[in-house]
């Protein structure tokens, strides 16, 4: 049985923002398959009373004290940039989906 | 799609039972946003306040503004909240153009602070507001919509992106669901948003301008049948104003009732609402929503604030603004209905500050609730928006005491200091307003009125003071106004006695 | 003596005592680029102009009696995956082509205060995913002892600088191996540190909490010196560490006497038998042989949740990735593909990245964005965040019976180039050994103990958080007992 369908890798796709062709679409439901079949074995030994690591380090607080830094320079900011308008980053239309 | 007929508010509430519940984002006053030193100053040029942390460059990492976490702390305490001992960031996957790295730091499962609540009064009686959680997360950039209709997104070519306001903290303030407050649920949601407002400004950690979107609210709605289940709620965004809280509820209310009666289902979705029609529309439903992916944020550490800094952060909590309206309304000796027009007309900030600048208590109400009501009124906006301080108030009743203009006087005085022509003092001598209190000129005045009037003065000097008020009024025309009656009159029986 | 030939800290002490000049180590560098690059492909950017203004800035210094840092004039090849000022940096994508950055990272603006010469930006799998360098979007990088091989990967290009005698020492990036698996493959010594000990700010990001940078060197003593120039805390990255770095350079001097006497090493059981290459399983033996002859004890540990190592990775480090990459947008810099001012801003999104990124990164994001999504995440990244405990348990628990554990860095010696990018799995089995560590966030170094036909192999040691001096310690004990038995420097039995 897969672990992954191709629909499924579609609407992964998207989510990230890949416009995957139909071939990549194959390849990846093959590979991704492999991939999560050999990785769902981390299932069987993480036990309930395990707790979780996300970070290695043994810190906490690390905090900023509340003081100005440096901004970029004006030229700076929109060098990069692939279109800009009045000192703004332009961006093509955008879908109306979210306020 | 069946256009369902409206009910009255009336109606819909014979029917229904509302629940609401409020999440309200609070950008916080700090020097510099939440992760870099960027200056959060607003209205600055667009992208000038900008690093390669808060314009998300490959690279960069972000560090945690004390400032930011001990006001979230702050306002946690000030909402009755537990603060957790360990919290963490996370991130909050989604695109966005006006999100630099395309994910929120935000805080998702651990948040800062937990089950608070907060009391507002309503009509002399006190409803208490749970609160659900406190986080902080950083703000987003500002996006501006071209080619389409007056900057909507909907229809525009193209969109230009300005990043200053991405990362500025912002603290993000949950409610629990609201239910039982019947017909009064709009009112209940603006009184909770006024509350809140005065609560952090008495913190001193933001502005909570609303017109400024330093503070904005998301309201959520749901109807159901008296006994039933709660129904399906919407989320009402971009609720930009006191008033406009209260209105979205109420439209809401109105929508989804007849939505219901006729037979149809409410869809989980966010509408917008539009402060020109008071309605809301549709926007991105539940279905299609982005999963966001939250996972602990790995360049942040976690948070464990220890019960000392909590301590010492507590002792900095200012008297509940509740606390403070029944101490005042001792202090100020007012009724309950007095003190809560006050309340409900936003003036109490406004009325202490023109008592501290001088003024009578009576004085202040009868400015604030009267004349600057009205005009506030009239133009549909808050009280605080109206361009004249409580100093000005002050000074205004100030010359009115000391004679040196009277209340018609007093009112152009006003216009003058609304329409920006400076304090009254200025104004006044700028408009020349001040009453006649030369004793040459209005003698020379009610001679005349007298020489004028000859059949009056012979009534006066048999006795008929009454008749002194015809000679009153033809005095104060000849001096447009600009007289003092009392003065005047004096005047006239001292030179017919 | 030729400057290419020299360690770094011979030329840090000729240039101070003025028997070179920086400016003619920086060209004599830039020449044998010159000559060998267009085989190996090891840069994809070199900083000509930049580099030798900086050998001529310390060269003035010199003459103004001014004492200069400890690296002054120490030529470096920089992974083109920290960031630069002014200076192109693509994490070898096509998606970041062309971009010039506004800032330095951090390790960059410590590495000029060092006075070490950047000469330029090694190749890479694109954004360090990889174990083979032939992910990159320019090319793949050749491993200076057999072109037809790889120099191992992510940091490929940086790994075969060094070896190829481009430039004495290199930075590379370890996010699974990808320092300590080409320096192995390369037979050079790399060295992944404690997670914190070095700044991430202006790394590119790829997983946030396992991205370490790291020093390349041909001797231990280089690499610890680099180490020392690099390493400390840095308050722009919250993940650093506070605590003091260890004395690694007096470790690496240390470790060069080969006595042993009072070390406990472990020897990893899971890491090592079935799959590995008969030559690595006996040069790492016959190593582990001549440390108990130079006075260690040797005992075989267990580490059983070694086992689901590469499982937890390649759920962590996909989920961290697919948000990390998320900012690749076409919005604020790098490629814009698609448009055409009809198509929305999602479809030109959308388009960029498929356009921009290669196959292994879109495998990753399509990978990690699955795992992290709403009904996966506990079974696949929250599981995963439960392995890194186990396995970091199971070093504390190793490190109670040992001061360091050791392993082979790589199950094989370098592979040839094409036969594992279409097999992932078999590319991911790369970095078996390596896994662990990065996980646990702790230390471990890969220094060259022998060959296989002709080919180096590396032995990884591995030691507890913090303690880094320790990896260095007992790798000079293994260069100096592999020098010995080889009778010659292991570098020196390249065909290079
Ligand atoms: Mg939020
Ligand atoms: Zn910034």
């Amino acid at each position: 049985m897969s672990t992954i369908s191709r629909d499924e890798v579609a609407h992964i796709a998207r989510l990230a923002r890949l416009a995957v062709t139909e071939e990549e679409l194959d390849v990846f439901a093959g590979q991704l398959d492999v991939i999560l079949t050999s990785v769902q074995r981390v299932g069987e030994v993480a036990a309930d009373e395990i707790p979780p690591t996300s970070h290695v380090v043994p810190l906490t607080n690390v905090l900023r004290p509340d003081e100005p830094g440096e901004c970029l320079a004006p030229g700076d900011v929109l060098r990069s940039a692939p279109a800009a308008e009045q000192n703004r980053f332009r961006v093509p239309r955008i879908l109306d989906e979210e306020a | 799609m069946t256009v369902a007929h409206a009910p009255s508010y009336e109606s819909a509430m014979s029917s229904y039972e509302p629940v609401i519940g409020l999440e309200t984002h609070v950008e916080l006053g700090t020097r510099t946003k939440m992760f870099c030193g960027c200056p959060t100053e607003f209205g600055a040029e667009p992208n000038t306040q900008i690093c390669p942390v808060c314009l998300g460059l490959p690279g960069a990492l972000p560090v945690a503004n004390a400032a930011a976490i001990e006001a979230t702390i702050r306002i946690g305490l000030a909402l009755n909240c537990e603060i957790a001992s360990w919290s963490r960031f996370a991130r909050k996957n989604y695109f966005y153009p006006d999100m630099p790295k395309n994910f929120q730091t935000s805080q998702y499962d651990e948040p800062l602070c937990v089950n608070g609540y907060l009391d507002v009064v309503l009509d002399g009686e006190t409803v208490r507001v749970e609160i659900e959680r406190v986080h902080l997360e950083e703000d987003t950039g500002k996006s501006l919509h071209v080619g389409g209709s007056t900057g909507r997104i909907h229809g525009a070519t193209h969109s230009l992106v300005d990043y200053n306001r991405a990362g500025i903290p912002l603290v993000e303030i949950v409610t629990k669901p609201v239910a039982g407050a019947g017909a009064n649920a709009p009112q209940v949601a603006k009184a909770y948003v006024t509350e809140l407002r005065d609560v952090i400004r008495a913190l001193g950690v933001s502005d909570v301008r609303m017109e400024q979107g330093s503070m904005r609210c998301d309201v959520n709605t749901s109807l159901n049948r008296p006994g039933a289940q709660w129904g399906t709620r919407t989320e009402t965004k971009n609720v930009n104003s006191l008033r406009s809280v209260e209105r979205a509820v109420h439209s809401e209310i109105i929508r989804q009732a007849g939505l219901l009666d006729a037979g149809e289902r409410i869809i989980q979705e966010t509408r917008h609402f539009h402060e020109d029609t008071g309605q809301t529309t549709s926007g991105r439903s539940k279905e299609e929503a982005t999963d966001y992916r939250y996972f602990p944020e790995p360049d942040l550490v976690p948070l464990a604030p220890d019960a000392a800094w909590v301590e010492s952060l507590k002792a900095t909590i200012p008297e509940p603004p509740s606390v403070r309206i029944r101490r005042l309304q001792e202090a100020w000796g007012l009724t309950d209905h007095e003190m809560s027009s006050i309340v409900n007309a936003g003036a109490v900030e406004l009325i202490t500050a023109t008592v501290e600048s001088g003024a009578t208590v009576e004085a202040a109400r009868k400015w604030w609730l009267g004349e600057l009501a009205r005009r506030a009124n009239a133009q549909d906006v808050e009280l605080e928006q109206l361009s004249i301080t409580p100093a000005h108030v002050a000074e205004l009743q100030a010359l009115v005491d000391a004679g040196r203009i009277n209340d018609k006087l007093a009112r152009q005085a006003l216009e003058g200091v609304l329409a920006g022509e400076g304090s009254p003092e200025q104004v006044v001598a700028a408009r020349g307003l001040e009453v006649v209190s030369d004793s040459g000129a209005l003698g020379a005045a009610v001679d005349a009125a007298i020489a004028d009037n000859p059949d009056i003065a012979a009534k006066i000097r048999d006795g008929k003071l009454a008749a002194a008020g015809a000679l009153v009024g033809a005095v104060m025309k000849s001096t447009k106004g600009q007289a003092d009656a009392k003065t005047v009159r004096e005047l006239i029986l001292s030179k017919l006695s | 003596m030729q400057p290419i030939t020299m360690t770094a800290a011979q030329i840090a002490d000729a240039v101070a005592q003025g028997q070179i000049s920086a400016r003619e180590v920086a060209q004599a560098h830039f020449d044998q680029i010159a000559s060998v690059d267009t085989e190996l492909n090891a840069f994809l950017t070199l900083d000509t102009e930049g580099a030798l203004a900086a050998a001529d800035a310390i060269d003035s210094a010199r003459a103004d009696g001014e004492k200069l840092p400890a690296l002054a004039g120490v030529p470096l090849a920089l992974k083109d995956i920290i960031v630069t000022k002014d200076v192109e940096t693509t994490a070898a994508s096509k998606i970041l082509k062309g971009w010039v950055p506004p800032y330095d990272a951090t390790i960059v603006r410590k590495m000029r205060a060092a006075g070490i010469v950047v000469l330029g930006k090694t190749n890479l799998d694109e954004f360090a995913m990889g174990s083979s360098t032939e992910n990159s979007a320019f090319g793949a990088t050749r491993n200076p002892w057999d072109r037809t091989r790889t120099p191992g990967g992510s940091s490929g290009g940086s790994s075969a600088a060094v070896a190829g005698y481009e430039a004495p020492l290199a930075i590379g990036t370890d996010t699974g191996g990808s320092i300590r698996q080409p320096a192995a493959v390369t037979g050079i010594v790399g060295h992944k540190p404690t997670y914190g000990a070095v700044s991430r700010y202006g790394l590119i990001a790829f997983s946030s909490s396992l991205d370490q940078a790291g020093p390349f060197g041909r001797t231990v003593l280089d690499a610890a010196l680099l180490h020392e120039a690099i390493a400390g805390h840095d308050p722009a990255d919250s993940t650093s560490l506070t605590a003091p770095a260890p004395d690694v350079v007096a470790a690496a001097r240390e470790g060069a006497d080969a006595d042993l006497t009072g070390l406990t090493v472990g020897v990893v059981t899971e890491l090592g038998g079935a799959g590995y290459e008969a030559g690595v399983s006996a040069a790492v033996a016959a190593t582990i042989a001549q440390l108990s002859n130079a006075g260690a004890k040797v005992v075989e540990i267990s580490c059983p949740s070694f086992d689901y190592a590469l499982g937890a990775y390649y759920l962590i480090a996909p989920s961290e990735a697919s948000s990390n990459l998320a900012k690749f947008d076409a919005v604020r810099f790098g490629l814009r593909v698609g448009d055409n001012g009809v198509a929305s801003l999602e479809e030109v999104m959308s388009q960029t990245r498929d356009a921009g990124f290669g196959a292994e990164v879109k495998r990753r994001i399509i990978l990690g964005t699955y795992a992290l999504s709403s009904g996966y995440y506990d079974a696949y990244y929250g599981q995963a965040q439960k392995v890194r405990t186990l396995i970091s348990r199971d070093f504390s628990k190793a490190f109670e019976q040992c001061d360091v554990l050791v392993s082979p860095t790589s199950p094989t010696v370098a592979f040839p180039l094409g036969e594992r990018v279409d097999d992932p799995m078999a590319m991911y089995a790369a970095d078996l050994c390596t896994l662990p560590a990065s996980l646990a966030g702790t230390p471990a170094i890969s220094v060259p103990c022998g060959l296989s036909e002709g080919l180096p192999v590396g032995l990884q040691v591995m030691a507890p958080a913090f303690a880094d001096d320790r990896c260095y310690r007992v790798a000079a004990a293994v260069e100096t007992l592999t020098t010995a038995a080889l009778g010659k420097p292991l570098l020196a039995h390249s065909t290079f």
